[in-house]
């Protein structure tokens, strides 16, 4: 049961309320922040302490089958990163792909009490919710993927808009999902179909007559029309190619003023020749995102050292993994999307592995906004979530920023201005940048803020001067009124809620899909939406203002 | 006076033993030993709860008791010696890349996976898969000798890269399966499929054993370095026939399915 609280003597960051490092007094009841609690509630003296809102994750890849598929490749990757069980937690493994209990706890104690899994195939949302129902701590939601969708394309070829809008509905309602996510638009169908190719332009059209930028522009006015809390994920096309910006630029362009979120935007922000060595167009990117309010997205920070790439993007995988030379995983998700694994390790002596590092670090200080642009690292794709630390204190220290950079590829950093930035974050933007932003973003209103009302998801800090220390150990962390964590160890455990949104479609759309169902896919129609009793504890968020 | 660690408490679910380890009790007093972190089933907790320990802490360790459930003891060893009076748990000697462990007893399953150098022996029996790659990964043993006095079960030098495993008895099925280059020398008789998939490396046996369709008949001779391994191995106290010593092998190309690099020698006459 949710304890009542009082917090007293601790400076607050809580930038949704304007409250920017003020001592403040923060009461819970009931799981929610209240104005006052009585006396005889448990007190918690936070002085020397930081006290923010519990951090949200707008964009990592924590549950569904890629996410298994990558533990079961990676035995190696567990065994020396064992996670204990104590007398309140269960056991698990760590590595760059934690298991799902160990997942909920090493977020929990970076002080982090809500997560975004940013792509699951609408065929594997119930794998996706037994998964989360054991991630612990930690609220969760996921974006379906549904750019490379063959039946929503086949809509989008014969311009059936009303049925392509109705059929969007149902497949966010059946599967549970929170938001639509576009990976590769248009992309994987080539791969699938042609001997791995991939399209290499907005503009190219497909064997079905469509290009991704039809495809981009058709999901986001429906998803602004339709008024869903967080607009669409967009992972665009190109990926990781030289010469890539000028795609990125073109679908923001594609956006036309509605909102869209650039997903892991480092990995599409950069110039050169295809086949050559890329060079930095952050500046380029970070110009228009900061002069285009209807842009939200995350930086997706490249992180040195162990990662995995996993992806629906199954063509870039499938590029990795001759690179990489190691073992990969590349699969067709039936008429929905592909997937790829690659297990990969970012060195800084590589030209490419410290361009992407420098872009990451060049994005978030050219950033006119914090709050449209947000801390990732794609996780596990840039790095892990675990690597969060380091990246705030590459963010808040310069000094530190500095020392790194001497031991990086200094070919790419030349290329780059990452040297000339002096800009050091401020606890406040750090507070912005990883709750208060993400959760602005998400339209999750009683998140990333301690006003009263607000969810009681509260992370406590000691003050201390070396960031990364500070941020890879909280002192307390409450999620929804429960002390999670006290004096840096577990004292309780507890089962987070799934975030969906359940928009309201008309039913005949259903006689439309089940042909195409019944003609294709290996699973029957009656069958394929996800039932309501995989939801255990949820919370449906309400649909916002419509845009056109 | 060694180190001796005397098990008083059987554990119920296996105990994950790495600090068993002259790398991991260097510098350590008996009360630090005492406190170093084991994992019961999946909870953490210390020596002294499962191992009663006494002696001097010099890099010669004597582990004693009922140590079937005892995992990882040796893991990632570089220096020293670890004397198993009885038999061992799995895991033994994971990854270790220097010292000898002595096993006086039997191994179990997964003996020495990925090691990368040092030495083994083991004076009974041992389970499957020894000096193999753990399951994913893509290479096995890489460096340093096994030696096995009793029989193994399967897989032994599963996809190993280097290094020298001996078994004095007999070996089970897919002795030397993907392997990628090393020595493996069977006394007794090999079970089927023998070098299944192997791509370098030599399987060397001293008893006739069926060969897959997929290696060819090179020729019989009476190789050098054969007789230079067997010596080796009288020295360290397997009985070998003379006339084996100085007899004829042939010599069988393999597998045919990776280019045919490896091979498996079978004594002649």
């Amino acid at each position: 049961m949710a304890a009542s609280m009082r917090i007293i003597n601790g400076r607050v960051y809580d930038p949704t309320n304007n409250v920017d490092g003020e001592i403040k007094e923060i009461c819970i009841q009931d799981g929610k922040i209240v104005a006052s609690a009585g006396d005889d509630v448990t007190v918690i003296d936070a002085k020397g302490m930081v006290i923010m809102p519990g951090g949200v994750d707008i964009h990592c890849h924590i549950a569904g089958p890629k996410v298994n598929a990558a533990r079961k490749l990676q035995p190696e990757d567990h065994r020396h990163d064992v996670h204990p069980a104590t007398p309140f937690t269960r056991s698990g493994t760590g590595g760059t792909v934690p298991s799902t209990f160990a997942t909920g706890y090493r977020y929990a104690t970076l002080g982090y009490t809500t997560a975004m899994e940013a792509a699951v195939t609408p065929i594997g949302a119930r794998h996706t919710l037994e998964e989360f129902h054991d991630t612990p701590v930690i609220d969760k939601g996921f974006y379906v993927l549904l750019a490379n969708n063959i039946f929503l394309q086949k809509l989008l070829k014969e311009k059936r808009m009303e049925e392509f809008d109705q059929a969007v509905a149902w497949w966010i309602s059946s599967t549970k999902a929170y938001t639509v996510k576009l990976v590769n638009p248009g992309g994987d169908e080539p791969w699938k179909g042609k001997k791995n190719s991939n399209v290499s332009d907005i503009d190219e059209l497909n064997d079905e007559g469509l290009t991704p930028r039809k495809i981009i522009e058709a999901f986001v006015k429906t998803v602004n029309a339709r008024g869903f809390p967080h607009p669409p994920h967009i992972h665009c096309n190109n990926l990781g190619h030289s010469g890539n910006y000028i795609t990125t630029l073109e679908t923001m362009k594609t956006a036309n003023g509605l909102r869209a979120h650039i997903a892991h935007i480092q990995f599409h922000s950069y110039g050169g020749e295809i086949g050559k060595n890329p060079v930095s167009k952050a500046t380029e990117i970070i110009d228009y995102v900061n002069n285009n309010s209807n842009i939200t997205c995350d930086v997706g920070q490249v992180m040195f050292g162990k990662s995995t790439i996993m992806t629906a993007d199954a063509p870039l995988a499938y590029v990795l993994k001759g690179h990489s030379k190691g073992k990969w995983v590349n699969a067709d998700t039936e008429c929905e999307s592909g997937c790829g694994i690659v297990p990969f390790t970012y060195q800084e002596h590589i030209y490419m592995h410290t361009l992407q590092w420098a872009i990451g670090l060049e994005l978030f200080l050219l950033s006119k906004d914090p709050w449209r642009v947000m801390l990732s690292t794609d996780h596990p794709n840039g790095g892990s979530f675990q690597s969060y630390p380091k990246l705030i204190k590459l963010l808040m220290d310069k000094g530190f920023r500095r020392e790194e950079m001497k031991r990086v590829n200094q070919k790419a950093l030349i290329n780059t201005i990452l040297p000339d930035l002096e800009r050091e974050y401020t606890l406040n933007e750090i507070a912005i940048i990883t709750r208060a932003g993400p959760a602005k973003a998400l339209g999750l209103h009683n998140k990333g803020q301690l006003g009263v009302g607000a969810d009681a998801d509260i992370t406590i800090y000691d003050d201390m001067e070396d960031k990364e220390e500070m941020f890879n150990a909280p002192r307390y962390v409450i999620k929804s009124g429960h002390l999670i964590i006290e004096n840096h160890e577990f004292r309780n455990d507890f089962n987070g809620r799934l975030l969906h949104i359940a928009p309201e479609y008309d039913k005949k759309i259903e006689e439309v899909v089940q042909p195409f169902f019944e003609d294709y896919y290996s699973i029957e129609f009656a069958n394929y939406a996800v039932d309501d009793h995989y939801l255990h504890d949820h919370e449906v968020i309400p649909l916002g203002e419509t845009h056109s | 006076m060694p180190l001796h660690l005397k098990l008083h408490t059987t554990p119920e679910v296996p105990l994950e033993a790495e600090c068993i380890c002259p790398d991991r009790m260097r510098g350590l007093s008996i009360d630090d030993i005492n406190r170093l972190i084991v994992f019961h089933g999946n909870r953490e907790m210390h020596l002294a709860d499962f191992f009663e320990c006494s002696g001097n802490n010099d890099g010669d360790i004597r582990v004693a008791g009922d140590l079937v459930n005892v995992k990882h003891v040796g893991s990632t060893m570089s220096f020293g010696l670890i004397t198993i009076e009885g038999d061992i748990g799995v895991h033994a000697g994971a990854a270790m890349s220097g010292g000898k462990i002595l096993i006086e007893g039997n191994a179990s399953d997964w003996l020495a996976p990925e090691m990368l150098g040092g030495e083994i022996e083991v004076r009974g029996n041992a389970g499957h898969l020894v000096g193999s790659g753990y399951r994913g990964s893509t290479v096995g043993m890489q460096g340093g000798e096994i030696f096995i006095h009793g029989n193994v079960k399967n897989e032994t030098g599963h996809c190993m890269r280097r290094g020298l495993i001996v078994v004095g008895g007999t070996s089970g099925d897919f002795t030397g399966v993907n392997m990628l280059a090393g020595t493996i020398i069977v006394i007794g008789e090999m079970g089927t499929r023998t070098g299944a998939g192997m791509k370098r490396g030599s399987i060397i046996s001293l008893t006739k054993t069926s060969i897959l369709p997929t290696f060819s008949l090179a020729c019989n001779y009476s190789p050098v370095f054969i007789k230079q391994y067997l010596h080796y191995l009288l020295k360290k106290g397997y009985d070998i026939d003379s006339k084996i010593i100085n007899g004829h092998f042939e010599r069988w190309c393999g597998d045919a399915v990776e280019l045919n690099r490896g091979e498996v020698l079978l004594y002649a006459d």
